[in-house]
């Protein structure tokens, strides 16, 4: 059952919850910038071009990803917060549906994050990139799928945890990992099997792999898609049902 | 009849026994008070009820539904204030009455006169657009009772309604909530470990332990102790209350240097206990009995005794630093 109220007035706190904080956009929004401009900049004196595409232009899809990654994990684990200060309660004893509930929470991550990516997504001009209008409707298409399936996963982690000293474990052994295990920074085909196969279970890969597919379509390089485009939307359609369902079922635990 | 209905509930939490067998019926349109010292059960309990905790055994039956298997109906027909609040304190109060106006579907049409109803109810209007972070204990409360009543439930809880408010709070509070079943047509279920709380309730139960030790209504309760109570120092307690035992058919124990006796009659037993051993009294009083005369007798302890239960302290403490330091 879904409530669209519910999920309205859930999605309208975040909203008005982020303008206010200005200084989480400004932190979500430097992250970025400084990997792709420090690290990106340092790295493509090291990293030879794969065939047409140059080191920073490489990590454009990964650094979108990782914006996506740290704006949906930020939104969904407020939830924790939400907890720790008890307003998680006034939520939990109306008569909403628990689906509703974690709908409401992915959909603000969603909207937060796929602002936050197009904010960085109008940076692609300095980069040397070329991308027609088509080509950045089917990148906001997918920042929208994959900051939806990475909130979803972030309110699945945020039921399994009461309090705030769980952030930094969260931040530290799951979003750090989950983030250079991506294909972000550097091309997963040239990784060890072993760490090859954490990357196929990551649903952040096929993200940055689908936005790899639009932004370099025809590298054929180290440095192109691993994935075809159809498969990575497919997979992280699939991701997100699976989260949205499993946390629903976990926000319906009683004590 | 009976809006709340609870048969032989159980909650244990691993090795802990937290809500052990108790059955209760809340009247529809009274004020129903759980009395007890802290870690009694209270809040389990009302856990229960308002759908948050499955009970290790037994029912409990809010306006007819079934609180554990039913938890969509019984949502419904409830509106709870928590021990701990539980406003968003960086929406502003009105914002935070708007958030629960949706949650709970209140009609588009309906829901701006109901949110401003409730912010002149609790006579909040001039603070609407300030943010709660900045506004004090007694506010808050006040903003949790009128959202808690925007949906217009059934069962209204509140759970310690009053504890960390100044006197004078309390007693603004207080005034307000003993006009609400009347005014709302709400039922209420409070707890409270304030003896002088409960004395407003229609029906109080005592609790602790996780057991219900005693209930009904506040003069039946005082029944218990069998009239009045009379408090007598004196230079020998132990031998004098011996004395006393022998010479009359009172019960007697002795708290904190005084003796404390039930008797039938109390304005007539004094003159009769002075004759007899008048010389080694220190001083009298006599007292028309309190529910803490009733508790005491029931468990021989004070219910005040008790210190605040610590984890919710220490999380108060955490969490007023992180607030400063924010
Ligand atoms: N979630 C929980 N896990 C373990 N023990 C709990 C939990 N909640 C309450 N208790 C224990 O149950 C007992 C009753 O607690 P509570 O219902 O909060 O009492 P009261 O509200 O009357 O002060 C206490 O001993 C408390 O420590
Ligand atoms: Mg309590």
């Amino acid at each position: 059952m879904i409530e669209t109220n519910a999920i309205y007035v859930i999605v309208a706190r975040e909203f008005k919850k982020f303008i206010r904080e200005k200084s989480r956009l400004f932190s979500t929004i430097a992250r970025p910038l400084l990997w792709l401009f420090l690290v990106g900049a340092g790295m493509s004196r090291l990293v030879p071009s794969g065939g047409g595409v140059s080191y920073i232009q490489f990590i454009f899809p990964g650094i979108l990803g990782m914006t996506i990654l740290f704006s949906s994990i930020f939104s969904s684990i407020s939830i924790i917060w939400d907890k720790e200060f008890g307003f998680m309660k006034e939520i939990l004893v109306a008569p909403v549906s628990r689906f509703s509930i974690v709908i409401g929470k992915a959909v603000s991550g969603m909207i937060l994050s796929t602002i936050q990516a197009a904010i960085i997504l109008a940076l692609f001009p300095f980069l040397g990139l070329k991308l027609g209008v088509f080509q950045i409707a089917e990148i906001m298409m997918v920042c929208a799928i994959l900051s939806f399936a990475i909130a979803a996963f972030g309110i699945l982690l945020a039921t399994f945890y009461d309090s705030y000293e769980s952030f930094s474990v969260i931040m530290n052994f799951i979003v750090m990992p989950m983030f250079f295990l991506s294909g972000a920074m550097y091309p997963v085909k040239l990784l060890p099997d072993i760490l090859k196969l954490f990357t196929k279970i990551n649903p952040l890969t096929y993200g940055i792999d689908a936005l790899k597919n639009i932004i370099f379509p025809f590298e054929k390089g180290n440095m192109s898609p691993d994935f075809p485009l159809y498969l990575d939307v497919l997979v992280i359609v699939i991701a997100s049902f699976v989260f949205v369902l499993i946390a629903g079922k976990a926000f319906e635990r009683k004590g | 009849m009976h809006i709340i209905k609870v048969e032989n509930l159980v909650k244990r939490f691993g090795s802990i026994t937290a809500v052990d067998n108790i059955s209760f019926e809340v009247e529809e349109g009274t004020i129903f008070g759980f009395l007890g010292p802290n870690g009694a059960g209270k809040t389990t309990t009302i856990n229960i009820l308002c759908t948050l905790l499955s009970p290790t055994s037994g029912k409990a039956y809010l306006n007819g539904h079934d609180c554990n298997s039913e938890s969509s109906e019984v949502r419904k027909s409830i509106g709870i204030v928590f021990q701990d609040s539980s406003l968003d304190k960086d929406l502003t109060a009105r914002e935070n009455l708007v958030f629960h106006s949706y949650l709970y579907n209140v009609p588009k049409t309906e829901r701006k006169e109901r949110v401003e109803d409730a912010l002149r109810f609790v006579d909040l209007q001039d603070r609407a657009d300030d943010l709660v972070k900045k506004f004090s204990g007694g506010m808050k409360r006040r903003l949790e009772v009128a959202r808690g009543l925007i949906h217009r439930p059934k069962v209204l809880f509140l759970d310690e309604p009053t504890l960390g408010l100044d006197p004078q709070s309390r007693t603004n509070l207080w005034e307000f909530i003993t006009g609400l079943p009347k005014k709302h047509k709400v039922t209420i279920f409070m707890t409270t470990h304030y003896m002088e709380e409960a004395e407003v309730c229609d029906k109080i139960a005592i609790i602790d332990k996780g057991k219900i030790i005693a209930s009904g209504t506040p003069q039946e309760l005082k029944r218990i102790i069998g009239g009045d109570v009379i408090y007598l120092k004196t230079d020998d307690n132990k031998k004098a209350m011996e004395d006393i035992k022998n010479l009359f058919d009172v019960e007697v124990s002795e708290k904190d240097g005084e003796i404390f006796i039930s008797a039938l009659k109390g304005d007539a037993c004094i003159p009769e206990i002075i004759r007899e051993i008048g010389e080694r009294v220190l001083s009298v009083r006599m007292q028309r009995p309190t529910l803490n005369d009733v508790f005491l007798k029931l468990t021989g302890k004070e219910i005040r005794d008790e210190v605040a239960s610590s984890g919710d302290s220490i999380k108060e403490t955490v969490r007023s630093y992180r607030r400063r330091h924010d």
